[in-house]
């Protein structure tokens, strides 16, 4: 929880990782690529008091991982999003064993979300199966653009990808978070296209499809597409680091948001350890649109709960104590 | 010598300002993408670079193409050759450019079609943000209102360089550009109605935002990667015997 001017904001970190990106889990030279880029990430966006050393930053492991969320982050809720890429690393570059060990240690603390992919036909969806029983998913997190075998790249309305969605459905499984955002290696066709998530939120209205990365950099077709749907969120994964370093941007990109799909369906996400909690959060609350930019309304303190907290924890069920509740909503829930 | 004669230098920049990233909608020369350029009796060898070595491999090989083709089009140049580092499938699109193989030719089973169609779908975007920034600046100067917009014509656009980009824009997607042509069109050219005037524009004005911000992001993430100014200039060497 974070307090600040007499306000209190129950948060919930939507998008966290612990990984391992360190040589020795290379399986070839994209592996480096991939933890160079995101540690570019980190140091082209973060404040200069809280770049890491690179060793730091390839594996910090799950102490520091407590630390920096719950410790000194405000977070009162995390939910893991499953990155594999068994291309790229032998031992996957999320580390499924240690997040889930760790979220079942802390129930009231953590969520984890696993992967499929909908390439893998039929055994895929007896591992789902498995999967959802042993880490009692809630949500799934999954790549469209990841590179399997000949394929570069699957879309949301394939048909194996809409018998895994029926069977997320079957299995208590509501949110499925898409990656639509900055590239991993999508090539003969454009994988982060949205258009696909437009389908299937039309036919599954009992899922939540939460486009992670808010669709940039295409923003504009993600908006487009989440306006029409009232089961598509935005998850600002990537999005937020920029009220640091480009906080004209951020505001562009907020002030479109609630425009077009609204306080209710924008989720808070760090991406951590791409960037820490502690300090987005600090400059969120702080935040407000520039003066010279009067084609977005000011930004409320309740728009800034729901978005911090009260959206992610309404999506996951959390029982959010009383003093966080906003007043509307109080007498409902738990 | 006389001031008027364009250097060689001079030229072959000129001619790579022309490649745009066709995301962003810039020059790649502005953007910091062209690392070096060198010249000597044989030809010239460009290096050109990206923010991450995952950038989208289809918008690297536009690059490198387009690259290709500015260079070709400058007389006197001798061969080119345009070289992309850093990037995780630079080995297959420097080989693939060189012996002219296309896209399709270049990734083969892993390319189902060219890119066109991708080109096409930004020259619209970046069409359509040209458009709202001149809407944007007439509405701004009061000398139109919301309701006219419909009407407005190039004609009635001051002459500025949001002007020649918005014609720039619309010649790339085949649109006519005589001075009595409506400027708020569809990329088929049809007015847009005037029911839909207000969705419209706020929808350019999400447009125009995504593909600003992405290019600051990719500046800031170029200047990370390789500790550069943003914006440095390329190192330009020149090593001909000849003038």
């Amino acid at each position: 929880m974070y307090e600040k001017d007499g306000e209190s904001y129950y948060i919930v970190d939507g998008h966290v990782h612990i990984w391992d990106g360190r040589a020795s889990n290379h399986k070839n030279v994209h592996g480096k690529e991939f933890i160079d880029c995101f540690y570019d990430y980190h140091r082209n966006l973060s404040p200069e008091d809280v770049i890491w050393d690179y060793d730091t930053y390839t594996y910090y492991g799950a102490e520091r991982f407590m630390k920096d969320l719950f410790a000194e982050g405000y977070v009162d809720h995390a939910i893991f999003q499953a990155t594999l890429l068994s291309d790229f690393y032998h031992n996957g570059f999320g580390q499924t064993e240690e997040a889930f060990g760790l979220a079942r240690q802390h129930p009231e603390r953590l969520t984890y979300n696993h992967a499929y992919d909908p390439r893998n036909g039929e055994a895929g969806l007896e591992q789902l199966r498995r999967d959802a029983e042993r880490f009692n998913l809630k949500g799934v997190k999954l790549y469209t653009a990841e590179w399997h075998g000949d394929s570069r790249g699957y879309k949301l309305d394939e048909p194996w990808s809409r018998r895994y969605l029926e069977e997320c459905l079957e299995l208590g499984i509501t949110n499925v978070h898409v990656h639509k955002g900055p590239t991993i290696k999508p090539l003969d066709r454009d994988a982060f296209d949205v258009a696909d998530i437009d389908k299937v939120a039309t036919d599954y209205l009992d899922l939540n499809f939460i486009v992670e990365h808010v669709g940039l950099p295409r923003l504009e077709d993600f908006c487009w597409i989440a306006t029409q749907e009232s089961n598509v969120y935005g998850g600002l994964a990537v999005a937020m680091p920029f009220i640091h370093a480009r906080p004209r941007y951020f505001a562009q990109i907020i002030g479109e948001l609630l425009y077009w799909i609204g306080e209710d369906r924008i989720l808070f996400g760090s991406d951590y350890a791409l960037w820490t909690p502690k300090w987005l959060v600090e400059k969120f609350v702080d935040f407000q649109i520039p003066e010279d930019m009067p084609e977005y309304p000011a930004i409320t303190p309740e728009q800034k709960k729901k978005i911090l907290g009260l959206n992610a924890a309404s999506l996951y069920g959390l029982d959010v104590p009383r003093q966080f509740r906003l007043p509307a909503a109080s007498g409902a829930g738990v | 010598m006389t001031a008027t004669v364009q250097t060689v230098e001079t030229e072959i920049l000129s001619a790579l300002a022309t490649v745009l990233d066709p995301e962003l909608d810039e020059p790649v020369t502005e953007l910091g993408f062209v690392r070096s350029v060198a010249i000597d009796d044989e030809g010239v060898e460009v290096h050109l670079r990206l923010p991450t070595s995952f950038c989208a491999p289809n918008f690297a090989y536009l690059m490198v193409a387009d690259a290709y083709d500015a260079l070709a089009g400058v007389p006197d140049t001798g061969r080119v050759r345009v070289l992309l580092d850093d990037h995780h499938d630079s080995d297959k699109i420097n080989a693939g450019t060189a012996a002219g193989l296309g896209y399709v030719g270049t990734f083969g089973v892993e390319a189902e079609e060219g890119l066109d169609e991708l080109r096409r779908t930004f020259q619209r975007k970046a069409h359509v943000a040209a458009m709202e920034r001149c809407c944007r600046a007439v509405l701004a100067s009061g000398a139109w209102t919301l309701e006219e917009l419909p009407l407005l014509e190039l004609f009635d656009l001051p002459e500025d360089r949001l002007k020649l980009a918005l014609l720039r824009r619309r010649e790339a997607i085949g649109l006519l550009n005589h001075s009595h042509a409506r400027v708020l069109v569809g990329h088929d050219g049809e007015p847009v109605a005037k029911s839909d005037l207000k969705l419209w524009l706020r929808l350019a004005a999400t447009t125009r935002v995504s593909i600003e911000g992405n290019a600051h992001f990719c500046r800031g993430l170029l200047a990370t990667r390789y500790a550069d100014p943003v914006g440095a200039a390329p190192v330009i060497t020149n090593s001909r015997s000849h003038p």
